[in-house]
């Protein structure tokens, strides 16, 4: 009788994020062109627009006084984003062509020799590089102060950044997106306004651009709104991760398979680890955990503690501290489950929040930029003297289609889904595929929801390492050490069910990486509450996959990243 | 009526983050960001100009250059003009050099009101308020949580460990605001979008005199010492008591 | 050898114990130390002392306002040649010392927990550093944390002396309209010397009585972490942590409160950390000066009654 998340679906629709507009015109912002979400999609087109505005300013006139604007629901860009990373760094060179070289980049310095290591509890065995994990000619970075730098070039250029905004509702009139409704500040708990009570506004743009990255809210909103869902669903991977100073410096890239995780089919534990060097004197480390898994015993957060205890990765991390923590979810579907169309009336998608990531080749950040580039030019084009807005935004489909983003993904298409099988079989199986550069296996090989997974339990926790404050951290730690200092006082952000099985409140309770959820009381019917502390929670997304559904708190709130 | 308010712009990120990376510049794990408690002078400056009708609300710092970002936010909060007194000479201004900088620059102003916040963030200090009145020579009120003005004066409810006196004074004066005063507006997008077109003024000290102190050594807290930690076997109430009064708690 | 003015601040005819410790630390440093009262109606007070002290005596000082103090003590450091002064923090005290610094142009450190005569001793950051400072200028002041030195008896033979009176137009522009009254209820958990703090582990929100009795036997204020205030047992003003108040009072009693980081930033200030858990790993024990692993329920009530007859 075991129990699947999805059964128990949380108190959310799509509609509720979707309004035409409400507030009176002369107190509605006007905007040229509205971007949400300063991450790498989010800031490439701003700084595409930017420099379109540049090259034709008879033309950027017709935007108005802000004729760029990115909204941003952290602290300040670069506060939620974060990622191993290896980036590879076409997508910024396409960019900046003619204006900055990559020495100017804000990286950590070109790959310079990588292994792959197999672990077991006690011991690393080294094995080929995978074809596609081969990180020859990219470069170490922090996505977060990569946000940052992005974020200073887009306003040399004239963009307009506006941090602590959250988007809350699309606003869509007579069948087009005429803006975006940006959330309240000033609630309390309970909903009521604070003496301080500001209201959200709608900004009205001729386009909007969702750069929002995972588990994107209004993404998500307009996906269902204009029916662009593809043929198969979104999954999504959590990854959690850690900054440490170190005494040595790590000469290389390191990803690791297997130990801590199982290998049977059974728990469908598909994922590993990365230690990256950022300079001589810091790395990161971090481990992802596709979440299909089943066992609600599963913590990845315990699961990254427990990797820093294998001789191997222990000794990387000796004599050194750690200054940063952090987690977010990683969209794994590929092109399998890509939107059918990444367009709408007045509206464009790009990155992340559309799921434009290589799984295989762990790489998303060079496609959030290019596909925010060619956001940028469509949603320029609609400015051409006699365009028609449709065909503009049309283009942008077109344009990603013809990219090195759809080769790439077509390619790897299937080798996620091979791990369903496992992990021996899987590897094989990818193997074939990048053989056959994705040949073999032909056709598509479907998702299923992470969230329809059944769940199982094992005592899987009892293996856990106890927090020491050195090494081992425990949850709440973790959430300190990611800036997160929420305000209390403020409305819960989490859509869940609070009456569920035991297994199902368990389940979250260990997926949670900032022990957001908490297993209450019995209620004598075979269900428990959930009781739940909102302001720890720095917006990974992972409920969202699990049968619950993040939306955004007030701006300003969850982590305040800097170097993740 | 010209009101002052004066701001310290502090490290923004929790104390502890700062890393300088391996890489270059453009890190802003160093943003600056206006200290929480003089986010509520800048309140009472705005609310008071409100109530009154009319009038101008400057806000006034000491800092590097880059404090001028933070000083934004007041202006998207509703101030009209922000000015910086930036001189490398004063990088490491202790209270002293403090109070005269800001003296220098208000009397230029000539505000009818000086608001300060309650305390600086980051150096715990809660004086410098009194350092400027003393250097303007006019009435200075502290720990202020209720201020009214009218007809050239103020009243304000001071907040003592006595409880609270009532002070009224005739302007200009300066006050120094709690944080239980008022609760600070969120900036709007117009404010935020707004700020950055109003007047943004740099200047240098007007006589920069030298610190009165000086920083001998920093070391690491003195470790808590012999911790006891004991289980209860029916006697612990005791065992508290005596410690108590070994510490002379009690 | 050294010249020192402490500045006594006295209420309801007595003088306040925070200014007796730096009194006290003065006459232990040695050298020349006088204190000095000012207000209305002080001679009593200050024969009470059993030092050398200065009063200004004035109907214009009756009222606890700094500017007119500056005047009287600006006047006693230039006429007497003191060379150092030194206050305990208070609200008054911190505006007069700071004036009186801008007045002589004399450095101010604050927050000091120690002082040898040359170097003073201040935490700093949220007590996460300890910082030695020291003057460069001919007269230093310096004010001290509350509660950080304690005061002794003193012993020497009172000696009152009248210290002029000249205060600037300016000084007296402030008015008193209304002083404050003694009618509190209990120090707010900001300024309170002892704060007993609940969490979780009271089990209920009925049982914050528990900690209500035992601060008032102490004489202190209650305060609560994050995860009470949330479920609603205790209102958000007294709320102790990272995203609540910073206090750093002489004790702070913590019942059934793990301790987690976001509650330690908020109090690891304190002075004597005494910490009640029935979970023998709570991380509050390992940053607390006496733990007890036992039941709360049955702890603080004894604990409450020993106090009070302590105190009887």
């Amino acid at each position: 009788m075991s129990v699947r998340p999805s059964e128990f679906p949380p108190p959310w629709s799509a509609s509720d994020a979707v309004t035409p507009p409400t507030d009176p015109v002369d107190e509605r912002i006007d905007v040229g062109f509205l971007i949400v979400g300063a991450g790498p999609a989010g800031l490439a087109a701003a700084i595409r627009l930017g420099q379109l505005m540049e090259e034709d300013p008879a033309t950027a006139e017709r935007l108005g006084e802000v004729p760029v604007a990115v909204l941003e629901k952290g602290k300040a860009p670069g506060a939620h984003l974060l990622s191993g990373a290896v980036v590879n760094p076409r997508g910024l060179q396409r960019l900046f062509k003619g204006r900055k070289r990559i020495d100017e980049m804000p990286f950590y310095g070109e790959v310079h020799g990588e292994s792959v290591l197999f672990l077991t509890k006690r011991r690393a065995v080294r094995i080929p590089t995978p074809p596609t994990m081969v990180n020859h000619r990219n470069y170490v970075a922090s996505l977060s102060q990569l946000g940052r730098w992005l974020a200073d070039e887009a306003e040399e250029l004239g963009v307009t950044i506006l941090p602590e905004t959250s988007a809350e509702q699309l606003l869509v009139d007579g069948g087009r997106v005429v803006g975006v409704r940006t959330g309240d500040r000033g609630r309390g708990r309970g909903g009521d306004e604070l003496g301080n009570f500001e209201p959200g506004s709608d900004i009205a743009a001729r386009v909007t651009i969702l750069a929002e990255g995972t588990q994107g809210h209004l993404t998500g909103a307009a996906l269902e709104r204009f029916g662009l869902r593809g043929e198969n669903p979104q999954v999504w991977a959590l990854g959690v991760k850690e900054v440490w100073k170190v005494a040595k410096p790590l000469g290389q890239v390191i990803h690791t398979m297997g130990w801590p995780l199982r290998p049977g089919k059974k728990f469908r534990e598909f994922g590993g680890s990365f230690v990256y060097p950022m300079g001589d004197d810091m790395v990161t480390i971090g481990m992802v955990v596709g979440l299909d898994y089943r066992d609600t015993a599963l913590s990845v957060h315990d699961l990254l503690q427990e990797l820093k205890t294998h001789p191997r990765v222990k000794r990387i991390l000796d004599g050194g501290e750690r200054v940063q923590w952090g987690a977010k979810t990683i969209p794994e579907g590929g092109f399998v489950a890509l939107p059918s169309r990444f367009h709408a009336p007045g509206l464009l998608l790009c990155g992340d929040g559309v799921g434009l990531v290589n799984v295989p080749a762990l790489k998303g950040i060079h496609y959030a930029v290019e596909s925010g580039r060619l956001a940028a030019e469509a949603a320029w084009r609609t400015l051409a003297r006699g365009a028609s807005s449709r065909d503009a935004l049309a283009s942008y489909d077109a344009a990603l289609r013809d990219s090195f983003i759809w080769r790439d993904l077509r390619e790897v298409r299937n080798m996620r889904q091979a791990f369903g099988r496992g992990f021996y079989v899987g590897g094989a199986l990818a193997g074939a595929m990048t053989a056959s550069k994705g040949r073999f296996p032909p056709g598509d090989s479907p998702t299923e929801r992470d969230a329809d997974q059944s769940l199982i339990h094992t005592d899987r926790a009892a293996s856990y390492p106890a927090a020491d404050g050195k090494l081992v951290f425990d949850k709440l730690s973790s959430v300190f050490a990611s800036g997160n200092r929420t305000r209390d006082d403020q409305p819960n952000h989490i859509r869940v069910q609070t009456q569920v099985p035991r297994e199902l409140a368990e389940l979250w309770a260990h997926m949670c990486p900032a022990q957001v959820y908490e297993v209450g009381e019995a209620d004598g019917d075979g269900t428990v509450t959930v009781k739940l502390a909102p302001s720890n929670c720095v917006q990974c997304g992972a409920i969202t996959a699990k049968g619950g559904r993040l939306t955004p708190p007030e701006g300003g709130s969850g982590p305040e990243y800097t170097v993740t | 009526m010209k009101i002052a308010v004066c701001v310290k712009a502090v490290p923004d990120a929790a104390a502890g983050r700062r890393i300088d990376p391996a890489t270059k510049r453009l890190d802003r794990s160093g943003e600056l960001a206006i200290s929480d408690f003089d986010t509520y002078a800048v309140e009472e400056g705005l609310k008071l100009k409100e109530a009154s009708g009319e009038g101008e609300v400057v806000v006034v710092s000491m800092g590097p250059e880059k404090a001028m970002d933070a000083l934004r936010k007041a202006l998207a909060m509703g101030a009209d003009r922000a000015v910086l007194i930036t001189d490398a000479a004063l990088e490491n201004a202790d209270v002293l050099e403090t109070a005269v900088a800001l003296a220098g620059a208000l009397e230029n102003e000539g505000a009818d009101l000086v608001l300060f916040g309650q305390q600086s963030a980051d150096g715990g200090g809660a004086c410098l308020w009194a350092a400027v009145a003393e250097k303007l020579r006019c009435p200075v009120v502290s720990q202020v949580s209720e201020l009214t003005v009218a007809d050239g004066s103020l009243t304000g409810k001071r907040q003592t460990e006595f409880g609270y006196d009532t002070i009224r004074a005739p302007m200009p004066a300066i006050v120094a605001v709690s944080d239980a005063i008022n609760t600070p507006r969120y900036p709007s997008l117009k404010g935020i979008m707004g700020a950055k077109k109003k007047p943004q003024e740099k200047l240098a000290a007007s006589q920069p005199g030298g610190p009165g102190t000086t920083v001998v050594a920093l070391s690491p807290p003195p470790p808590r010492g012999e911790a006891q930690k004991i289980e209860d076997d029916g006697s612990a109430a005791d065992r508290i008591v005596e410690f108590l009064v070994e510490k002379r708690l009690v | 050898m050294a010249k020192t003015l402490v500045f006594l601040e006295h209420h309801d005819g007595s003088v306040q114990k925070g200014s007796l410790g730096v009194l006290t630390k003065a006459v232990q440093l040695g050298g020349e130390v006088a204190g000095a009262i000012v207000g209305s109606d002080v001679r009593a007070v200050a024969e009470g002392v059993g030092a050398t002290v200065w009063i200004a005596d004035d109907a214009q000082l009756a009222a606890p306002l700094p500017q007119p103090r500056v005047d009287v003590l600006a006047k006693l450091v230039r006429d007497e040649g003191y060379d150092t002064v030194l206050f305990a923090q208070s609200v008054l005290a911190a505006d007069i010392a700071a004036g009186l610094a801008a007045r002589l142009g004399a450095g101010l450190n604050w927050g000091l927990v120690d002082f040898d005569g040359e170097t003073g001793r201040a935490p700093a950051l949220q007590d996460t550093v300890v910082v030695d400072v020291g003057w460069s200028t001919p007269v230093r002041i310096g004010i001290f944390r509350a509660g950080a030195l304690d005061a002794e008896a003193l012993s020497g033979a009172a000696d009152v002396r009248e210290a002029a009176v000249e205060l600037e137009d300016f000084s007296v522009a402030a008015e008193m309209v209304e002083q404050a009254h003694a009618e509190q209820q209990g120090p707010s958990i900001e300024e309170a010397e002892i704060i007993v703090a609940g969490g979780r582990g009271l089990g209920e929100p009925e049982k914050f009585a528990l900690a209500e009795e035992l601060a008032r036997a102490l004489g202190g204020a209650v305060a609560a972490t994050r995860a009470v205030v949330d479920a609603g047992w205790y209102p958000y003003s007294a709320q102790v942590g990272q995203t609540g108040k910073t206090v750093s009072p002489k004790l702070y009693v913590a019942l059934g409160i793990s301790g987690a980081i976001q509650h330690k930033v908020g109090m690891q200030g304190s002075n004597v950390i005494v910490a009640i858990n029935k979970d023998p790993n709570a991380p509050i024990f390992e940053y607390s000066d006496l733990g007890i692993v036992g039941d709360l329920h049955e702890i603080v009530p004894k604990l409450t009654e020993l106090v009070r007859s302590r105190k009887s």
